[in-house]
């Protein structure tokens, strides 16, 4: 049995929640609106997003070249490097770090690498608590929950639901919420920095991931938007920061790109409010400015067998700004839950699958998670083709393949489409099969037995005509009325139109492909 | 969480420091990029650089009347001023703020506090000598800094500790942030802003005042870093201050 139902289980019981789908429309919706308008703003986007993905493409294409040189970067800025294979060994180092530090306490930035390794269960199995400050994260912690966004992990819960876990649990946690807390966003956010404030003054270590690492110089980068990074990065005497692989960008000047890219995408800002970058331990004018200690801890834990797959391992591009999820019209409705794994949404369903192997129900169900709509492709400012890497890995699930032997086929899939094929090669059978098709037309079940009952739940079986063309067509020129005029064949629609940024057109830099140029920031308002 | 999967065979080094998988994750790395010809370097994977440098016109007034529209636009305050009006300023904001003692970094012009009254104490972080605490600096209600670039496209302001800015932890803990920029160090975006900054520094990049879309994506103001921003953008004597 998973942990997890599968993702069409969960999605089927998210879809009920008439709460859940009122949050995450409204939030979502919003989301959409702002990035379009920010993007908008910038007539260079499509030159970006080119520039975002080859980047990203270099450093994967040569990131054992990289990762020596980070390593050596940030051991002369006087950081540790640790390399860890997976979340237990992750784990075991971040674990042994903070123990050797004597606290028992942690506090954490949020991070999308410490929640994928499951580093707070860790910790605390150790006695160690790790306490999140990241607003969202906090309300996820005090709630029991589990994040259902990349960007937004508490999008599942308005703001009253927040009003409830913060007068509910934040004494068991700390300093608790004011008796008159009211459900405006400003009075909660309010009472999350009064209950934080003691924390962040009086802890010795931090856990963080990091947005950006630079190869040249050894700069880790973390962007973020409370100042509750910021608190973590400055305060403490230990830094502890959980990376992984992929995180590499090449050179300092390549932030340009992406310090455009990312808080356009992710919040629909112009710029997030805090960014903080750090080399190894720095001391400014002489004197300690943040933590005396950085271990950074390299993480694979899956990755280098994404990046063995020529086709998926574009997923390690992503920079997890979520604007994908955003505009997935399945996200939309089954929500973050559904897809079983701290990285939901489109990206979810083909980073988690990669990331873990097929082996799982669960994560074999995933790349069926999507209409291939195509949305995500368009908004992602690094160009993943998720419908591709989708359609890709759907048929790794069939097939199974010499690199993973353990996905398991869908047998009666497979049947079908050797029946199918045997049909269709054949003129003579398929005629006979449309015969036979017609004449037992009153019989034919509204839905269908066994494993095809799944599709027919949703769809309704095509009904038969009275007459297959084909014999249509042979009656008629048996008759010898000649064949009809042929109409004049439509022309092919391209489906890639507006959809394809490789092919060297622009790509929309809107949420529709059909936006007009856009302005220059000097031509606002 | 369904467990991760453990990779086959892991030779394990004991959990010394730095180590780990280290050879482990870069035989992976390597075996995973069997495609990549033995002969390609970095370099030849190509990155096209063909975006803009900057999306406005080099005119300084322009830029200086972006930042300052942008700025406004993430909920900072702007205050142009003359040179010789930035003690005046300084002390108003303060004063309006009710801002009753200020930190100030070691190197910060010492003519910007010239008009500040006794009602305001000063403190100096001193960080060779006796640095202030954390506790210390929660009790204060403001912070005075310079700053080492603003990038007006996106209404960012970027510190670099270096003199006149101070160590990152005092423009974090006090509530107010009055920050002085001169027009000299606006430039028109991040690429350009890049070029010019020292990725070796402790930086900050701060958009405003600290802020949060957590709850239903509204954007809140005021979370954990300064709840005020105030920043005093000055141009030189005998030009027009800048307007949006």
């Amino acid at each position: 049995m998973p942990a997890f139902p599968t993702f069409p289980k969960a999605a089927r019981e998210a879809t009920g929640n008439a709460q859940l789908r009122h949050n995450l429309r409204k939030a979502t919706g919003t989301i959409r609106g702002k990035r379009a308008a920010v993007v908008a703003e910038l007539d260079d986007w499509a030159e970006l997003r080119r520039a975002g993905k080859q980047i990203k493409e270099r450093t994967l294409r040569h990131l054992d070249t990289y990762l020596e040189q980070v390593e050596a970067a940030v051991i002369a800025a006087g950081g540790t490097v640790h390399w860890a294979a997976d979340a237990a060994e992750a784990n075991r180092i971040v674990t042994d770090l903070v123990r050797a530090t004597g606290e028992r306490d942690v506090i954490k930035v949020k991070s999308m690498a410490t929640q994928e390794i499951g580093l707070n269960e860790a910790l605390a199995e150790a006695g160690i608590t790790a306490y999140e400050t990241d607003l969202a994260e906090l309300i996820v912690q005090l709630g029991d929950d589990r994040p259902s966004h990349i960007l937004v992990p508490a999008i599942h819960r308005n703001r009253s639901e927040v009003r409830e876990i913060f007068r509910d649990r934040m004494g068991e946690w700390g300093r608790p919420a004011p008796d008159d807390l009211t459900d405006e966003p400003a009075d909660l956010a309010a009472a999350a920095r009064r209950h934080l404030r003691e924390r962040f003054l009086s802890s010795k270590v931090a856990i963080s991931g990091a947005n950006f690492l630079v190869a040249e110089t050894g700069t880790a980068v973390v962007v973020e938007s409370e100042g509750n990074g910021r608190m973590c990065l400055t305060l403490p005497e230990t830094l502890i920061s959980v990376v992984g692989i992929e995180k590499i960008v090449p050179t300092w000047a390549d932030l340009e790109v992406f310090l455009q890219l990312l808080p356009r995408s992710s919040t629909g800002e112009r710029m997030n409010p805090y960014t903080s970058t750090w080399t190894g331990t720095t001391a400014a004018d002489g004197a300690g400015d943040g933590p005396g200690t950085f271990h950074l801890v390299l993480l694979d834990n899956g990755r280098t067998d994404t990046l063995a797959d020529t086709v998926g391992r574009q997923a390690l591009r992503c920079i997890r700004c979520s604007a994908c999820l955003n505009v997935c019209p399945v996200y939309e409705r089954a929500g973050g839950h559904a897809y079983g794994s701290v990285y939901p949404g489109p990206i979810g369903a083909i980073l988690t699958p990669q990331l873990r192997g097929t082996a799982d129900p669960l994560d074999a169900s995933l790349p069926y998670a999507s209409s291939l709509c195509g949305a995500c492709y368009e908004v992602c400012p690094v160009a993943i083709d998720i419908p591709e890497v989708l359609v890709h890995l759907r048929e790794r699930v069939v097939q199974g393949d010499a690199e993973h032997p353990r996905a398991k086929g869908h047998l009666a899939e497979r049947v079908a489409m050797r029946a199918a094929r045997t049909l269709l090669d054949s003129p003579r059978l398929l005629g006979a099969a449309q015969r036979a098709g017609i004449a037992t037309r009153r019989l034919h079940p509204g839905r269908l037995p066994g494993p095809g009952a799944a599709w027919t739940d949703t769809r309704d079986l095509p009904q038969f005509p009275d007459e297959s063309f084909r014999d249509w067509w042979a009656r008629r020129s048996a008759a010898g009325e000649g064949a009809p005029a042929a109409p004049a064949a439509p022309a092919r629609p391209t489906p890639e139109a507006g959809q394809t940024p490789e092919a060297g057109n622009a790509p929309a830099s809107g949420d529709t492909p059909s936006t007009t140029p856009t302005s220059a920031p000097e031509e606002r308002k | 969480m369904t467990t991760p999967r453990t990779p086959s065979t892991q030779p394990r080094t004991p959990g010394g420091a730095g180590s780990g998988s280290r050879a482990a994750v870069l035989a992976r790395v390597r075996a995973a990029l069997r495609d990549v010809p033995a002969t390609e370097r970095p370099e030849d994977v190509p990155v096209s650089r063909d975006y803009r440098r900057s999306h406005l016109d080099d005119d300084p007034a322009r830029r200086l009347a972006v930042l300052h529209e942008n700025l406004v636009d993430y909920r900072a305050s702007v205050h142009p001023a003359t040179p010789g009006a930035v003690a005046a300023t300084v002390a108003r904001l303060l004063a309006e703020r009710g801002s009753a003692s200020c930190v100030v970094p070691p190197g910060l012009p010492e003519e910007w506090l010239a008009e500040l009254g006794d009602g305001v104490e000063v403190l100096r972080d001193d960080p060779a000598g006796r640095p202030l605490g954390a506790e210390r600096l929660d009790a204060v209600d403001a912070v005075l800094t310079g700053c080492a670039v603003a990038v007006a496209e996106t209404g960012t302001i970027v510190l670099d500790a270096s003199a006149g800015q101070g160590r990152r932890v005092l423009t974090l803990i006090p509530d107010h942030h009055v920050c002085v920029v001169r027009a000299d160090q606006v430039v028109a975006s991040v690429p350009q802003a890049l070029a010019v900054l020292d990725p070796t520094r402790p930086l900050t990049w701060i958009s405003g005042p600290s802020a949060t879309s957590d709850i239903e994506l509204d954007r809140v103001e005021g979370v954990h870093g300064p709840r005020r921003l105030d920043v005093i953008l000055v141009h030189a004597d005998g030009d027009a201050p800048p307007a949006p």
